[in-house]
């Protein structure tokens, strides 16, 4: 093990990833001679060289049409879009193109194909650099969406997206890149897809998070634990497929749950996720499911009033004493 | 001018574009009549009117190079070399398609033919023609990247980004315009600022060249050409093929908007009975032997067509399979 940032961990699967496999290359928008806007790249290009570390036009659609297009011919593309806002461009490649590929042409290709996608808001980045969009990817069959919150799962992550031969959609939070952590030094190390982690276990209530949002939660239930509150909190790490069979798992044992999305409420990871919790396991809840979301609204820039539109470790201890108080 | 045909190519492989030709317009007539009929449902884009573009461009490529094109694709697959029963079977929606009935007349693929999917959002397969053909140049394999759309598609973004993608990067992309002068009903002009589409690739330094669609020798002769250019060079290159849909956009359209004087012009220019005249002039076959090659592709769609209609329907357990590997 070895003590590393978010981003380094990030860098550090990638190196390992093009020296494990020739077919990997990078591409994306100043990922190459300027190394990433957020640096996540950072010495590829020197290491690696011009053919597999490529600087591409701000295009992002065509970013993701060429990488359907390389990895329908063999290759597995690593692309950067340089903020999940920007996906929203690529919506048409990603959502009308490589998530159906396979299936429209009868299983007779597949894209090993993974797309990063920096996010999250926080920064004071105003309404078009703030938006959390993992919910909408989570929303369409046909690709993985993954989000780590540790420097060792960003890394474990990153490794299993760039083997999986189906589309990935890989999520970094912005305000997570200069986190530590201990990471695994050995190149075998992998993050299984699908597979969410008790990060922290307990008894009386499941916090259930992702991204940032799970290192919200172990504040939280690290601050409630002072407080003689016992919280159990599950990183989902993997948003599609989501592990349900954790998630239910947990409140089985705790008989409440809350919900943490950086997303908006409306037709947020929330909502399906508490629907879950109330179908599969309502006779064991000893109280409603409890989310704390993104507040539905443009983020605005102002960082006083940023904060609260984003949950935040007091909001979500406030609705952990809310659950288990009966007062929600 | 027309060209002494056996200038251009041998007797055999001349018959063999008619009868490739042939074979396409029988097919897609044939789906019409199954349309009508009820057996094949969704859309259906017919290719009538526009064989000479896929069958002279398709004899100027190798077959290693991918292709890649729209939704108006039947007749581009089978000239490609699919096989005409199991792109009916697809049609029908029928287990035995090519792409096991999941794709439908807009999703054909083949990738034993290189022929790399049909798509139906308009001016997806630019980029994704580029990503071929990155892959071939990344993995050292000597083939380009096909990429047939029609006159619609170039005023989406995808085109403008793809072709100053595939110039920038120094990619062999040949870029094939079906220009049949309508985008659904909307005239060519009615949509684009500069008409004449070959010339819009000036803001991107590739070359390019206007081609007679409905003369299948003179798209062979623009492809292979502009095929070997790309090959040897590894940059892009444009042609555009003017041609002419003798159907309307999809069987829902009844092409109200074209005047029966425009369709009676183009329709004397009909790329089949022409170039046939062509055959018997130059004495390269005979009456009969074009008669024998035509009941030989009405009987293969024949055939298709039975075939279709025998094929098993998909399993229900189908709809979960070939989402994820």
């Amino acid at each position: 093990m070895s003590e590393m940032t978010y981003r380094d961990a990030l860098n550090l699967a990638l190196k390992e990833e093009m020296r494990h496999d020739p077919s990997v290359f990078v591409l994306g928008e100043d990922v190459a001679l300027y190394e990433g806007s957020f640096k996540v790249t950072r010495g590829l290009l020197a290491e690696f060289g011009e053919e597999r570390v490529k600087d591409t036009p701000i295009s992002e659609n065509t970013i993701i049409g060429v990488s359907i297009g390389a990895a329908m011919g063999g290759l597995r593309p690593v692309a950067e879009l340089m903020t999940v806002n920007f996906a929203l461009l690529a919506m048409d490649q990603i959502v009308n193109h490589m998530t159906k590929i396979r299936y429209m042409f009868g299983g007779q290709t597949h894209l090993p194909m993974t797309i990063r996608m920096p996010g999250g808001g926080g920064s004071q980045l105003g309404a078009q650099h703030s938006q959390s969009l993992e919910t909408f990817f989570m929303h369409c069959p046909g690709m993985r969406v993954l989000y780590p919150a540790t420097p060792a799962d960003a890394k474990g992550l990153l490794k299993s997206a760039i083997r999986d031969n189906n589309p990935v959609i890989f999520l970094e939070h912005e305000l997570l890149y200069n986190s530590k952590g201990e990471v695994p030094e050995d190149p075998e190390f992998l993050v299984p897809i699908g597979q969410a982690e008790v990060k922290r276990a307990g008894e009386q209530v499941t916090i259930v998070g992702y991204g940032r949002m799970t290192i919200l939660a172990l504040q939280a239930a690290e601050e409630l634990a002072r407080e003689g509150v016992s919280c159990e909190v599950v990183d989902l790490r993997s948003l599609a497929p989501l592990d349900t069979e954790t998630i239910l798992a947990s409140v089985r044992k705790t008989g409440r749950a809350v919900v943490v999305e950086e997303c908006w409420r409306t037709c947020g990871l929330g909502a399906e996720i508490s629907s879950i919790i109330f179908e599969k396991c309502f006779d064991v809840l000893r109280a409603p499911v409890r989310r704390v979301s993104g507040l539905d609204v443009p983020m605005p820039y102002s960082r006083k009033i940023e904060k609260i539109c984003i949950p935040q470790a007091e909001t979500i201890k406030q609705a952990i004493r809310d659950v288990l108080s009966g007062g929600y | 001018m027309q060209t002494r045909l056996r200038m251009v190519l041998p007797d055999q492989e001349l018959i063999k574009l008619y009868e490739k030709m042939f074979l396409s317009r029988e097919f897609e007539e044939r789906c019409a009549e199954q349309y009508a009929k009820g057996h094949i449902t969704g859309f259906l884009h017919l290719y009538s009117g526009q064989e000479a573009v896929a069958v002279g461009a398709t004899a100027g490529l190798h077959k290693d190079d991918y292709i890649l094109s729209a939704y108006r694709e039947h007749a581009q697959a089978i000239v490609r070399g699919a096989d005409p029963r199991r792109v009916m079977a697809e049609l029908f929606g029928k287990s035995t398609g090519i792409c096991k009935g999941k794709g439908g007349s807009m999703h054909l693929f083949d990738p034993s033919l290189n022929f790399m999917g049909g798509y139906a959002i308009v001016g997806g397969q630019f980029p994704i023609s580029v990503g071929l053909a990155f892959s071939a140049r990344y993995r050292g394999e000597d083939r380009i990247a096909a990429c047939f759309f029609g006159d619609g598609a170039v005023n989406q973004g995808t085109f403008h980004e793809s072709l100053n993608w595939a110039q920038l990067w120094q990619l062999p992309v040949l870029f094939i315009c079906e220009n049949n002068f309508y985008g659904i009903g909307t005239e060519v002009h009615r949509s684009s600022a500069l008409a004449s589409i070959h010339k819009r690739t000036c803001g991107y330094d590739i070359p390019s060249e206007k081609v007679d669609g409905m003369d299948v020798i003179a798209v062979y002769k623009a492809v292979k050409y502009a095929a070997e250019k790309v090959r040897e060079s590894g940059h892009p290159y444009f042609i555009e093929a003017t041609t002419y849909r003798f159907r309307g956009h999809s069987m829902a359209d009844p092409a109200k908007y074209r005047s029966a004087a425009e369709h009676d012009v183009w329709k004397a220019r009909d790329p089949l009975p022409n170039f046939a005249n062509q055959l018997l002039e130059e004495g390269i076959a005979t009456r009969e032997q074009l008669d024998g090659i035509e009941a030989g592709c009405a009987r293969l769609v024949d055939e298709s067509v039975q075939f279709a209609e025998e094929s098993p329907w998909p399993e229900d357990s189908a709809v979960w399979e070939d989402i994820y590997v």
